[in-house]
């Protein structure tokens, strides 16, 4: 399989007068009888950009999606494209197209009459139509295979005729519902790079959705992390990572350690957090003075097997080496812990004594809605 | 506002102001100034007939959107849909051929009142137009993502259903309840409903005949029973045993599904009536008296027996092959013998599929018209039954009604017990994953259980076959086997006249008739099935439940209900259509629509319906999709229904028989004349034919639609889709 190698050499193609758009949410809505699968969710996906939807499953983020491109209704509120209101027009009439999860591609079509058929439905004649098709097709490196059916292409292959048959009216909008979900773990990281690359080279405005944080945090411009139906929160992926809006987000993004502290003093954005005998300076939040919730994450954790009095003190129970890293389950006064080391030659072994601290430059941060 | 949406407001206005309001009348030849404007509701409106002036309201406010492009066209189109609708349908059955329809409304306004002819062209575009502004209006205003085509589709389905499934069992329903002048009177329908020679039960006291009830449940149940054990060994031995004829089996499946009903009944008097082969040969050699054992019970359970076994046969195929191996594999190796595998685990795995079997036997031996009208004798079952009301000496519609509502009673609670103790037992062993194991070969006394039931039964339906062939070229059975065409040419005669062909033999009008009407109703009953399915697999809209029960309704009512109930519906105005050929083909379009509907549901949950979303996203409206996607991976269920339709147009009887003329004679409704009449060496030649027919036009149908292509790989070695379907 050849990679999109060609990407870089091309750009939007001049004849094309389309500018990537921006998508809006206004309070949207949408139930299903009783079930409210989208509950009341604002948001813009800026010209350009490619912003996530992430969030376990039945959170409402492919509902979203599919609101976007007009395979739902919305119940309530108002979904704008390029500043257009589109929130009551089908499907067809809007300029967005979408890369499915099982990348429906028509079995009864071959890849050329696949990616045509975007414009062939549209009234363009079947030679200019097939002309686009080629275009689009040597972009994703896939001349020379569009004579075959899609059953005789491999996953990433047929993977790629979707995004090409996606591409080929160049929407203002593209969106992708989960499209790495069908490939295998290896094929998966090069394909989201190309997708990023492919994006960014031809200036789209891209929605994506997916469950793996890890690949939302590797391709994405900003996220939209979504739990039960609403907006969890929404950042770049420093900021989801860093600075977690609340426990899901905390939990979901990476991993976590939520440990209690006891928020003594404000000074300016800082605060003073004293954690189990330690003290802390971490940005405040608006968290106010009493107890809070902080998420610690097991890198930002460290162990020192030289114990000293006064240090916060734990057990090491578990060691599993992983080669890059080696991972802890460390019993402490403020809870289990666990953390990740790396570059270690040597694992601690279980049942050690360690003293435990915390970074100060990043990984713990107060959780303001806790 | 969309060009559909226009045209189809003019056509509204065409229908109103130019074409003819009410049908013809058919004695009189129309002249083209009745076809346009002179005949015309407007016309008629402003000569007198003051009740279609109202009409001029919906339509001019469907042209409120058009001239002001400010208002908001959904709700204008809604209202003058709807308000046009009600007008129409209202006018409709308020004032009728003799005036005034409701006595409310004659004393008010006093007799006779105005009255009026059925409708014609122009009433039927205006209401269709009427119906189609109001499904756009409704897409307007963000029913079903704004989609038109949509939105036109459900409403035109639903007022198909209302008009000819709705409209004709209400009408049976209440003419159950009127006596015969058309008077509410519910005693009388106690008194019809309640009559001895309905639920008697002298038989079991006395040698009187019991009542035409329990005969048919006593009937249905002994088919139910016979057609579930034959079937059952049949599809054992195809699945489980090494027997070598397994495909012979598949061909036998089919025969009976394009053999005319009343066929084997016929094969069956040529075999064992008074004068049939096999009673000739056993009085000459073995001395034992010919008689008329064969008409009555057994006569018409053996018929049943021959032409229902088949449809089980396909059920439990699929319900045996359905069982997944390893789980008898499993039962195996924790060491049970095969024979207590096959009670414990084997068996009772099928349970819900022989339940199905067992439930759909006894709704066709119910159902069925054809064996019980030429062998049945005295042993009177309600379909039958219904059908003397109706022709015979008494004329008696209320009776026929209060039949047609046990008969009706009973069918709906076979399929409710089906879908109520069904619905949920339904054990799905064949899942997603890979199954590898071998099927368990049949316990030996299992087996040779099988064998015997099933090898004699197979050569008995061979003997019938050959009997029918036989009998079509031999003078007369059972007396005279010279070797003849001679019934062929009486039926099939054609001669060189001056001005070329003459088809002279008495059999081709209702051939071209039956040819006709079965090559009109297949494809619309295909198109409406299939249009049906994907209504009901790929939108979602409020009322799909009693949509989806709307549709296959129709085919739980039995073919001679649906008769009755269509002459007492459309002899009357406004839908006046009984004599044409137009109710035959709308009779066989919503008695065989469910095969459609429920095959293509089948192939349609088999297509991943981001194919259809794909398609949209690309800019494709949902026809478009529908034209370049769907159908094209739809072809299997295609001919599937398209065969379905054609074949039961060919073979149908029981509805059909109240609804032929003259002019529009059946070829099943022609042969029944000939066995009534004696003449069984042209029948069973006429059968013959018609079986020919249907084979020919099941191969043309293959041949024209063709296989979907689903990659060159499969395409190569992809065995053929299977032509005909059972009855699900």
């Amino acid at each position: 399989m050849n990679k999109m190698s060609s990407v870089h050499s091309l750009s939007r193609s001049p004849t094309s007068k389309k500018q990537a758009a921006s998508v809006e949410f206004r309070n949207v809505t949408k139930r299903y009888g009783s079930v409210t699968a989208v509950d009341n969710v604002s948001f813009t996906i800026e010209p350009g950009q490619l912003v996530t939807l992430l969030g376990p499953s039945g959170c409402g983020k492919t509902t979203t999606l599919r609101m976007i491109a007009g395979l739902e209704m919305a119940s309530e509120g108002q979904i704008l494209i390029g500043d257009r209101d589109v929130t009551n027009l089908s499907a067809a009439d809007r300029d967005v197209s979408m890369v499915f999860q099982s990348y429906a591609l028509f079995p009864h079509m071959s890849v050329l009459e696949n990616v045509a058929y975007g414009p062939s439905v549209q009234g363009v004649p079947k030679k200019d139509a097939y002309a686009m098709a080629m275009e689009k097709l040597e972009i994703i490196g896939l001349k020379g295979l569009e004579k075959r059916a899609p059953s005789e292409l491999s996953g990433g292959q047929q993977q790629r005729v979707a995004v090409a048959r996606a591409l080929v009216l160049e929407p203002q909008v593209l969106l992708f519902d989960e499209p790495l979900s069908n490939l295998d773990a290896k094929l998966r990281r090069r394909v989201r790079e190309d997708i990023r690359e492919l994006q960014q080279n031809l200036n789209l405005t891209v929605a994506y959705v997916t469950h793996d944080q890890e690949e939302a945090l590797a391709v994405s411009d900003h996220i939209i992390v979504m739990s039960n139906a609403r907006i969890a929160q929404t950042g770049t992926p420093h900021e989801l990572y860093e600075e977690p809006a609340n426990l899901f987000v905390a939990d979901f993004i990476g991993d976590a350690n939520i440990i209690t502290g006891d928020l003594a003093s404000i000074a300016g954005p800082m605060a003073q957090v004293r954690i189990g005998g330690l003290n802390l300076q971490l940005p405040h939040r608006g968290a106010g003075q009493g107890p809070v919730k902080l998420a610690a994450r097991p890198d930002a954790i460290f162990l020192d097997e030289a114990v000293q009095a006064g240090a916060l003190a734990g057990t090491v129970r578990k060691t599993s080496y992983l080669g890059t890293q080696v991972e802890y389950d460390v019993e402490s006064p403020i809870g289990n812990l666990f953390v990740v080391q790396y570059g270690r030659k040597e694992a601690i072994a279980p049942g050690t004594p360690v003293a435990i601290s915390f970074s100060n430059q990043r990984g713990v941060a107060i959780i303001p809605d806790a | 506002m969309s060009r559909a949406t226009l045209g189809w407001i003019v056509l509204s206005w065409v229908g109103f102001a130019l074409l003819p309001w009410y049908g013809f009348d058919r004695s009189a030849a129309p002249t083209l100034a009745d076809y346009f404007i002179s005949g015309s509701g407007l016309v008629h409106g402003l000569r007198g007939a003051w009740w279609l002036l109202p009409i001029l309201v919906p339509l001019g406010m469907a042209l409120i959107p058009v001239a002001r492009s400010s208002a908001r066209p959904g709700t204008w189109l809604v209202a003058s849909g709807l308000l046009g609708l009600a007008l129409i349908v209202l006018q409709g059955f308020t004032i009728g051929l003799n005036g005034w329809t409701l006595d409310i409304l004659r004393a008010l306004f006093g007799e006779p009142g105005p009255n009026q002819a059925g409708m014609g062209y122009g009433a039927a575009l205006t209401s269709a137009s009427f119906l189609i502004v109001l499904c756009h209006g409704l897409a307007a205003r963000g029913w079903c993502r704004g989609d038109t085509f949509v939105t036109s589709s459900i409403g035109v389905v639903i007022a198909l259903i209302i008009v000819f499934v709705f409209f004709p069992v209400t009408t049976i329903l209440a003419s159950a309840f009127a006596d015969n002048s058309g008077n509410f009177a519910p005693s009388e329908f106690v008194a019809k409903f309640m009559d001895k020679s309905i639920w008697g039960l002298d038989c079991l006291s006395s040698d009187l005949r019991c009542g035409v009830a329990w005969n048919t449940l006593f009937l249905g149940l002994l088919v139910a029973f016979g057609t579930t054990a034959l079937g059952l060994a049949f599809a054992l031995i195809a699945t489980r045993t090494e027997f070598r004829y397994k495909k012979l089996l598949r061909v036998m499946s089919i025969l009976p599904i394009i053999t005319p009903p009343f066929v084997i009944g016929l094969a069956l008097i040529l075999l064992f009536g008074r004068s049939g082969a096999l009673s000739a040969v056993l009085w000459e050699w073995f001395g034992v008296p010919r008689s008329r054992w064969i008409y009555g019970l057994p006569g018409v359970l053996i018929a049943q027996l021959l032409a229902f076994t088949p449809i089980a046969f396909l059920v439990l195929i699929g319900v045996v092959q359905g069982i997944s191996p390893t789980l008898e594999e499993a039962s195996q190796t924790l060491r049970a013998k095969s024979w207590t595998t096959f009670w414990t685990v084997t068996l009772p795995l099928m349970r819900p599929g022989l339940a199905n079997a067992f439930l759909l036997g006894f709704v066709e031996s119910l159902a069925d018209f054809g064996n019980p009208l030429v062998l049945a004798g005295n042993y009177e079952v309600l379909s039958t039954k219904i059908f003397f009301a109706v022709v015979g000496a008494q004329q008696d519609q209320g009776r026929a009604a209060v039949l047609s509502i046990i008969l009706l009673a009973f069918t709906l609670g076979a399929f409710w017990l089906q879908h109520a103790w069904l619905g949920k037992k339904v054990y799905t062993t064949v899942t997603g994953k890979g199954d590898s194991g071998i099927p368990l070969p049949l316990p030996r006394r299992v087996a040779l259980a099988s064998y015997f039931t099933a090898i004699p039964w197979a050569l008995f339906t061979v003997a019938v076959y050959a009997i029918i062939i036989v009998g079509a070229f031999v003078r007369s059975m059972g007396r005279d086997y010279t070797p003849t065409f001679e019934h062929f040419i009486t039926a099939f005669r054609v001669e060189r006249a001056d001005w070329g062909l003459y088809f002279s033999g008495s059999a081709w009008n209702s051939f071209f008739a039956t040819v006709k009407v079965a090559a009109l109703s297949a494809p619309l009953t295909a198109a409406i099935g299939l249009l049906t399915a994907y209504l009901l697999t790929r939108q979602r809209f409020s009322g799909q439940r009693s949509f989806e029960f709307g549709t296959l309704l129709s085919f739980a009512i039995p073919g001679t209900v649906v008769g009755v109930s269509y002459i007492l519906a459309f002899n009357v105005p406004p839908i006046e259509i009984t004599g044409t050929g137009f109710i035959l083909v709308m009779c066989f379009v919503f008695r065989n629509m469910p095969v459609g509907v429920r095959s293509g549901i089948a192939t349609l949950s088999q297509i991943d319906k981001s194919l259809d979303e794909a398609s949209l996203t690309l800019g494709a409206r949902s026809f478009t999709t529908m034209r370049r996607v769907v159908l094209p991976l739809l072809r299997p269920a295609i001919v599937a229904s398209l065969v379905y339709s054609f074949v039961r147009a060919m073979t149908a009887v029981s509805a059909v028989i109240f609804l032929v003329t003259a002019e529009y004679n059946m070829a099943t409704t022609y042969i029944v004349g000939r066995v009534e009449a004696g003449e069984f060496g042209l029948a069973i030649a006429y059968s013959t034919a018609l079986i020919l027919v249907m084979l020919l036009a099941i191969v043309a149908i293959q041949l024209v639609v063709g296989e979907r292509r689903l990659g060159r790989r499969s395409a190569s070695g992809a065995p053929s889709p299977i032509a005909v379907q059972a009855i699900p």
